[in-house]
């Protein structure tokens, strides 16, 4: 028996599936087939009740309170902080900075690094392969400080090509953005080789790992990336908190981001002085119960391990991939050799939006459109695909009925 | 047929299919397929119902002082949604069509199967429809 095989065994999904309450449901009168996982994944009960516990028992704003409650709450959630710092591998605490969401955190360092120090003529690298959030930021940068986006091209697999990327590197890049996973493809781009090759030439490197926080090790040190960002419901715990992680010496140097309360030291009409990391960047009141809940998804995760996650998601993936290629018609999108549990198809002569539609009535749960990435999409020539995105809770008898659905409206079609 | 009489036909029709979701969006399907296919040179900008997510095109002629409608739609949900309105209104005079009310559509609970953006892309197109039956009505009218 071969290593995955093991790992697999060893996860009791059924078990798993417990903690979930909302799977447990019927959709116009199926078992519901969530498969929209690179949206937003389900939350675990522990999250659920983290969030009930801290508004029933110790709803306080946080820091300067000095009462008990205050105290608890405080407490909650620079535990959070601390269980991210680890979850991350980052040198320090103050490094994690806490925020709506990915895209915040992208905004964050365009708006505050890149306003502060790049100038006309830099260069901004992001790839082909980007989320709108990756990109309009930058395109943003590009126009009120005179940058030019350059653009990694990607390939037919749904690979970035790297021959290119080299060529596009040079000592005009400044900053160089790209995600760790990609939503609508599920590539898997070769960060390691991206950081270390764009450090030569001395530019910064952000990524975004939105979809890959769920599946993946991260270990901000060990990849050296400059900054990188993540969102909280990508991965199990709740919407509206994200995380970004920067170096301490580019977080130092970068003016906060927005003015409030927290985030200063001392306030007079004449001069403002501001507060040290990470509170520098955590203007007014926090989202202080999605923070303390937030913290339940990484105990969440770090229980079973990111090992035993990428074994079972890929197993789905990799019988996903083939069970769809059968069906006459349809078209795999991305098939990167590496990936994380994401597929893209279509069906020629069927429109995705059928196809979503018919599998709902079905209860099963896919997006279908461009998934915010119009360039990709347009680069393909395609408007849009069906994605089927896996989690930790899904399985083989439900790809088996996402399967049945599609083949259901292919023959009804034809 | 009144535009009353059909849109009760439709009614009784989808009652048949006993709110089975799947049944339904599979019988809207089979009724886009059974539309006369709009010609290429048809599916321009200009002919283009806006608000809706999916491409509709919708084109007019007026036969006798009664309109009729030809439309299609890139995908298979939306052409059975539009080919309902056409049934309904096809061959009717501008004056019928800009007067009477449909209902049909929260009978057999459309909204559930399409969703709300469909639904308002749906809206869209009975707005398109009377538009065309009013400007109809006018050149009509100037011409009497």
């Amino acid at each position: 028996m071969d290593v995955t095989a093991s790992i697999v065994q060893d996860l009791d999904v059924a078990t798993l599936r417990k903690q979930f309450p909302i799977l447990h449901q019927k959709i116009n009168g199926k078992d519901l087939v969530y498969f929209d996982n690179a949206a937003t994944t389900q939350k675990p009960q522990a999250v659920i009740q983290a969030l009930t516990d801290y508004y029933t028992g110790y709803n306080a704003n946080i820091h300067r309170g000095i009462h008990t409650l205050a105290e608890k709450a405080t407490r909650a959630f620079e535990e959070t902080r601390t269980m991210a710092q680890q979850f991350l591998g980052a040198q320090h605490v103050e490094e994690i900075i806490f925020v709506r969401g990915a895209t915040e955190a992208i905004n964050l360092v365009a708006s505050s690094y890149g306003r502060t120090f790049l100038k006309a003529g830099d260069e901004i690298l992001i790839s082909g392969l980007e989320h709108h959030s990756n990109i309009v930021p930058w395109q943003m940068v590009c126009e009120e400080k005179g940058c030019r986006l350059q653009i990694i091209p990607v390939m037919a697999s749904g690979e970035l090509d790297m021959g290119k990327f080299t060529r596009l590197l040079s000592t005009k890049t400044k900053l160089v953005a790209v995600n760790h996973a990609s939503n609508s493809l599920g590539t898997i781009n070769p960060i390691h080789e991206i950081i270390q090759k764009s450090h030569e030439q001395g530019a910064v490197v952000l990524i975004d790992g939105a979809q890959a926080a769920a599946h993946m090790d991260i270990d901000v040190q060990e990849l050296d990336c400059d900054f990188y960002c993540i969102s909280g419901h990508k991965m199990y715990g709740p919407t509206g908190v994200g995380i970004l992680y920067g170096k301490k010496e580019h977080l130092e140097k970068m003016p906060p981001y927005m003015g409030g309360g927290e985030m200063i030291r001392n306030v007079t009409f004449e001069k403002t002085t501001y507060n040290d990391l990470p509170y520098k960047f955590e203007a007014g009141t926090p989202n202080i119960a999605d923070v303390i809940a937030y913290k339940e998804a990484f105990v969440f995760i770090n229980s079973l391990g990111k090992n035993k996650m990428a074994a079972h998601e890929n197993n789905l993936l990799q019988y996903a991939a083939k069970e769809l290629n059968n069906l006459k018609g349809l078209r795999l999108i991305g098939t990167a050799r590496e990936k994380v549990s994401v597929q893209s198809f279509l069906v020629d002569g069927i429109h995705p939006f059928d196809i979503g539609q018919m599998l709902d009535a079905r209860g099963i749960a896919v997006r279908t459109g461009h998934h915010c990435t119009q360039p990709l999409m347009d680069h393909f020539g395609i408007e849009g695909t069906v994605r089927a995105s896996f989690a930790i809770y899904n399985t083989k008898e439900e790809i088996n009925k996402l399967v049945e659905g599609v083949d259901r409206i292919i023959k009804f079609l034809k | 047929m009144t535009i009353t009489e059909t849109q009760e036909e439709i009614i009784n029709e989808f009652s048949l299919l006993e709110g089975d979701l799947e049944m339904s969006v599979m019988y809207l399907m089979e009724l886009g397929q059974k539309l006369p296919f709009l010609a290429e040179e048809d599916k321009v900008d200009d002919n283009i119902v806006k608000g809706c997510q999916s491409k509709v095109w919708l084109t007019t002629e007026l036969k006798h002082e009664r309109i009729f409608f030809v439309a299609d739609s890139n995908t298979a949900i939306t052409k059975g949604l539009v080919s309902l309105l056409i049934r309904i209104f096809s061959g009717h005079l501008p004056e019928e069509i800009l007067k009477e009310e449909l209902y049909f559509m929260h009978k057999i609970g459309m909204e559930r199967f399409i969703g709300t953006q469909r639904s308002n892309g749906f809206a869209s197109m009975i707005n398109k429809m009377k538009m065309y039956a009013f400007a109809y009505e006018t050149k009509l009218k100037i011409q009497a």
